[in-house]
């Protein structure tokens, strides 16, 4: 019989008698499954994160701050600068009127329903143009609020996270009652983390004068970007960053998702090394339960060539199996599972679901795979160096 | 226990199974040293948090500045035994990705409502006559390489100077410690005289209040107090303890605990499956031998305390092994990123929860295998072989 | 020969095989003499081995009852009978079933590690057992270091190393070739007639049997002595 067909042989009575070594083979199927749960589990909340936060970022849309502004709370600009802004090229203009946000947030306090304690909530006070600015912005419930009262819209992941935000409740921040008139929906972005009014009021209320923190205009075409920052930014009057609303929300969201990058690799890695010690056990141990039954083919003329290349077979077999586990019952359980953090930069809650990817799933697979081969590999070396005659006589 | 030797013996019949499975623990309990850890920094230095002191911050949000004003009105509430304030400046130091807390402050006032942070009193001296100058956490002062005597720049992100500049000079006058390992000196402070007289902005404001009461004093009473003065002002205050100031930022991450929970479960589920296997296996293959024991009159119950001992010590060697190496890892880390993740630290409490899991994981693992052994009965194990 | 050392009075012993119930001993009397040297021979499923282990405890008769020395075994809990079993019996196997992870030495140690002899002085026994049997220059090999015969000398050091009464031995030379079989044999009878040792030996090989004083022949559960030429 020529090599490949021992392989497939060999390798096919090996999978068949696999109910034999149940025990073992259940210990690395497990190994690797919950290798991938975890590793699935931990970064779909970077992938969840980073979709939530780019989708909000458009190249249509520019984001303009003061220079050095690491993010909106640390920038300021004065009502003249957002003027000069207004008037600059490569600003669309609808008719006249340029497409335009200038807007000011503050961070207030809201409890979680999840844990019943405090967060930080982002509060935004925009102009007119805040729909027009972003894509895929509409009210969904209620309606938007009138200009000059305090009436809010809210995000609606903010909504579903936090106590007391559904439409017609009230809620008091400091000495202010403001009254909640609708819901908007912006297609799972960073933006539905937020509340939002009228800047004006939001100025008044926070003892702002007239002073704003960002500005969000509408570009002609991603490329007029250029045009506008270099006009700004050759202009004595103001000192600013201009950034596409993407780019600006990449730096944003950068540390945290590295953070959780950071802590959820390593962790994959050491857990993805025991998985391997434990596949090694399993695999020796079938190797030598299998041990008669080697010997025996061996003896028929089997070369070591199939016996090696079944045990790594079944090896990856086992793993493939956990990966597929694991990965299956990570989807189930947290993909759309919503959750919510303290983002660094912004100082405030960010809502986002865990996403579990098909990137995600591949990459487990991946991983279990590479478990596989390593965790069969020196134990087909041992298969097939088995002397045959010691093995026989222990029948 | 005269019996150890045989223990040793069985734990190491097939050294390859032994080993694998020993790493597999040490796998296990490392990341379980290191989760803790993380975990740990995640409770916002709660745990170090002084009983005696009380945070002020405004009450519609926590970047939002308190008058100077109040300072007096503070100190003057009974129960209050000192005063002192900081503010948060936010800047970065050569790089953005080089933040740590920077905080104005006055010299003397900050260490004597902090004792655990100790520096040399000529230090202190030089830094509190020095306008200009600043003293930085042993953390910071490793981790970038800064010497007393240094010259260094502060990019500020919120803080511009009334000359338009957003770098800050800064002499480095003292370096401080603590003594408490769980605690952080992951920060710089400079003089709050400095930052008013250079800010261009928001002058006479600082960030928030810390205070000491009196001995004695019921902490809930003066934080009532005080903020009873302040209720109904434009700036409304909320006063906490420190651990409870901590444990409310802390929360905000989320359930961190939860989520180590959850992975070390995992974790642990899988290495009960795989030393429970071993265990298993070992007994299998030694039925004659353990029934041999017992026609030499070993008692069941000493041939079931014999196998779960083997299960027991490859735990703890294993488990000591990993908790070590993870030990060292959290030092280290707590070196090297001091800044970035601030009070990661390996309790006492965890390596007690440690060693406890590591007896009930081998029992656990153990038990059923070493009950087989315990039960079966001399004559069909003999006549099997 | 000394006063009589153990009595079998009345002993049955019935298995559950399935449904069937099997009768392997059937109401059989049986006096031993203190320092006699026994064999018992018969065909297979005779009940042999069954008569070693109610004499040693491990098994308990359906019916009737077993006396060794003061000891009414069938009266016993588990836990007595496994403190009676240490001082009182040597067991000596077919296939030695030494422990393969311990030295000859450590292996002979064993049963003292029921007692509570120091460290020193379980060392000091299991080296005069050793040396009884012929195997000091042995005593820090592992059993897969050791031939066939060697082994079975460690599992009788082993056995006599707490100066037990009794002596029960389950086809001892089964596994061995002639000449190591009569080694093995010389020295059983060295420990009756010299050390005062009472064996029971049940074996297949006539041969073998006739280095005992007499043999019984055990066929469908009763006995029969038939004297040894």
């Amino acid at each position: 019989m020529n090599t490949i067909k021992q392989i497939i042989a060999v390798t096919l009575l090996n999978l068949r008698n696999l109910p034999q070594r149940i025990g073992s083979s259940t210990v690395a199927v497990v190994g690797v499954g919950a290798v991938v749960l975890v590793f699935a589990a931990v970064l779909s909340m970077a992938t969840g994160l980073e979709r939530t936060m780019l989708s909000a970022g458009s190249d249509d849309t520019a984001v303009i701050m003061r220079s050095g502004s690491t993010s909106e709370l640390n920038s300021g600009l004065s009502n003249d600068q957002t003027l000069i802004i207004a008037n600059a090229p490569g600003v669309l203009r609808d008719g006249d009127n340029p497409i335009i946000s200038a807007e000011l947030y503050v961070v207030t306090d809201v409890k979680k329903r999840s844990s019943q304690t405090d967060a930080n909530v982002p509060f935004r006070g925009v102009q007119a143009g805040a729909f027009a600015v972003r894509k895929n912005v509409s009210i969904s419930d209620g309606r938007m609020f009138e200009p000059g009262k305090n009436e809010i819209v809210v995000g609606r992941a903010a909504q579903s996270e936090f106590v007391g935000l559904d439409v017609g409740e009230t809620i008091r921040f400091g000495q202010t009652e403001w009254t909640i008139v609708g819901t908007f929906d912006a297609g799972g972005s960073v933006s539905e983390s937020e509340l939002w009014t009228d800047v004006r009021v939001l100025q008044a209320a926070y003892r702002r004068g007239n002073s704003f923190q960002s500005v969000r205009v509408r570009l002609e075409s991603p490329e007029s970007i250029e045009v506008l920052r270099q006009t700004l930014e050759d202009d004595p009057r103001i000192d600013p960053d201009v950034l596409t609303e993407r780019e600006y929300y990449s730096t944003q969201s950068e540390g945290l998702v590295k953070f959780i990058k950071l802590i959820g690799y390593p962790l994959t890695i050491l857990m993805a090394i025991g998985a391997i010690f434990g596949a090694l056990n399993s695999m020796y141990s079938s190797v030598s339960v299998r041990g008669k039954e080697i010997a025996t083919l061996r003896a028929l003329g089997f070369g070591p060539t199939a016996i090696m290349v079944s045990t790594v077979v079944e090896s990856v077999f086992l793993a493939l199996a956990g990966g597929i586990l694991g990965g299956l019952l990570a989807f189930l359980v947290f993909n759309g599972f919503q959750v919510s953090t303290l983002n660094g930069p912004s100082f405030s809650q960010v809502v986002f679901d865990f996403a579990v990817t098909p990137e995600l799933l591949i990459q487990g697979m991946q991983a279990a795979l590479i478990i596989g081969v390593v965790g069969g590999f020196f134990p087909a070396i041992r298969a097939a160096r088995l002397p045959v005659a010691l093995a026989l006589r222990e029948l | 226990m005269k019996y150890f030797g045989l223990v040793w013996k069985n734990v190491w019949r097939k050294k390859i199974r032994t080993s694998l499975t020993l790493l597999s623990v040490f796998v296990a309990f490392l990341l379980f040293a290191l989760l803790s850890a993380i975990g740990y920094a995640f409770k916002g230095g709660e745990d170090v948090a002084d009983a005696e002191r009380l945070i002020v911050i405004d009450k519609v949000s926590l970047i939002n500045p308190l008058p100077q004003a109040y300072r007096n009105r503070i100190a003057s509430t009974p129960g209050v035994h000192s005063v002192a304030h900081a503010s948060w400046f936010g800047g970065f130091y050569q790089e953005p990705r080089n933040q740590f807390g920077q905080f104005p402050t006055n010299p003397y006032e900050y260490f004597s409502m902090y004792p655990e942070l100790k520096m040399p009193q000529e230090q202190l001296d030089a830094w509190a006559k020095n306008r200009q100058g600043a003293v930085v956490g042993r953390e910071i002062a490793d981790q970038f390489n800064i010497k007393v005597g240094d010259r260094i720049p502060i990019q500020a992100t919120i803080w511009t100077k009334s000359d338009g500049s957003r770098t800050w000079e800064f002499d480095i006058e003292g370096i401080f410690e603590t003594d408490d390992p769980r605690g952080s000196t992951a920060f710089m402070l400079f003089q709050h005289d400095y930052f008013e007289e250079a800010r261009a902005f928001a002058k006479g404001t600082v960030g928030w209040y810390v205070l000491r009461v009196e001995p004695g004093a019921d902490p809930v009473e003066v934080s009532n107090a005080i903020d009873l003065q302040f209720a109904n002002s434009p700036n409304e205050t909320e006063t906490s303890t420190e651990a409870a100031f901590a444990q409310s930022f802390a929360k905000q991450f989320g359930n961190i605990a939860l989520i180590v929970t959850l992975i070390l479960g995992a974790v642990f589920f899988t290495l009960l499956l795989v030393s429970g296997n071993t265990m298993s296996q070992s007994v299998r293959e030694r039925i004659s031998e353990l029934a041999v024991l017992k026609t030499l009159g070993f008692s069941d119950r000493s041939v079931l305390g014999v196998v779960l001992s083997e299960s027991i010590l490859i735990m703890l060697m294993g488990g000591l092994l990993g908790l070590g190496v993870g030990w060292v890892l959290v030092q280290g880390a707590a070196q090297a990123m001091g800044a970035f993740l601030p009070g990661i630290y390996l309790s006492p409490q965890s390596i007690l929860i440690a060693i406890a899991v590591m007896i009930g994981a081998g029992i656990v693992a153990g038990v059923f295998p070493a009950l087989k052994a315990m039960r079966l009965s001399i004559i069909d194990a003999l006549a099997r072989a | 020969m000394s006063e009589v050392l153990a009595t079998l009075s009345g002993v049955s012993k019935t298995y559950q095989k399935g449904k069937e119930k099997v009768e392997v001993l059937h109401n059989l009397d049986l006096e031993i003499a203190g320092g006699d040297f026994i064999a018992v021979m018969g065909p297979s499923g005779s009940g042999k081995t069954t008569l070693l282990n109610l004499l040693g405890g491990l098994d308990t008769p359906t019916a009737g009852t077993v006396r060794v020395g003061d000891s009414e075994l069938s009266s016993m809990s588990n836990s007595q009978l496994s403190r009676w079993r240490s001082t009182n019996i040597g067991f000596i196997f077919q296939f030695y079933n030494l422990l393969p992870v311990l030295t000859a030495q450590k292996n002979v140690e064993l049963p003292l590690l029921l007692t509570d002899f120091s460290g020193a002085e379980r060392a000091k026994r299991a080296a005069i057992a050793l040396d009884i049997v012929g195997l000091a220059d042995r005593a820090k090999h592992y059993p897969r270091e050791l031939s066939g015969g060697q082994e079975q000398r460690v599992a009788i050091a082993r056995a006599i190393v707490s100066d037990p009464t009794l002596l029960l031995c389950d086809e001892p030379t089964g596994d061995l070739d002639r000449e190591t079989a009569d080694e093995i044999l010389k020295l059983l009878q060295i420990l009756n007639r010299e050390h005062g040792k009472t064996i029971i030996m049940v074996t297949h090989d006539a041969q073998a049997a006739e280095y005992a004083n007499h043999t019984l022949h055990c066929d469908k559960g009763t006995l029969e002595a038939r004297e040894a030429t």
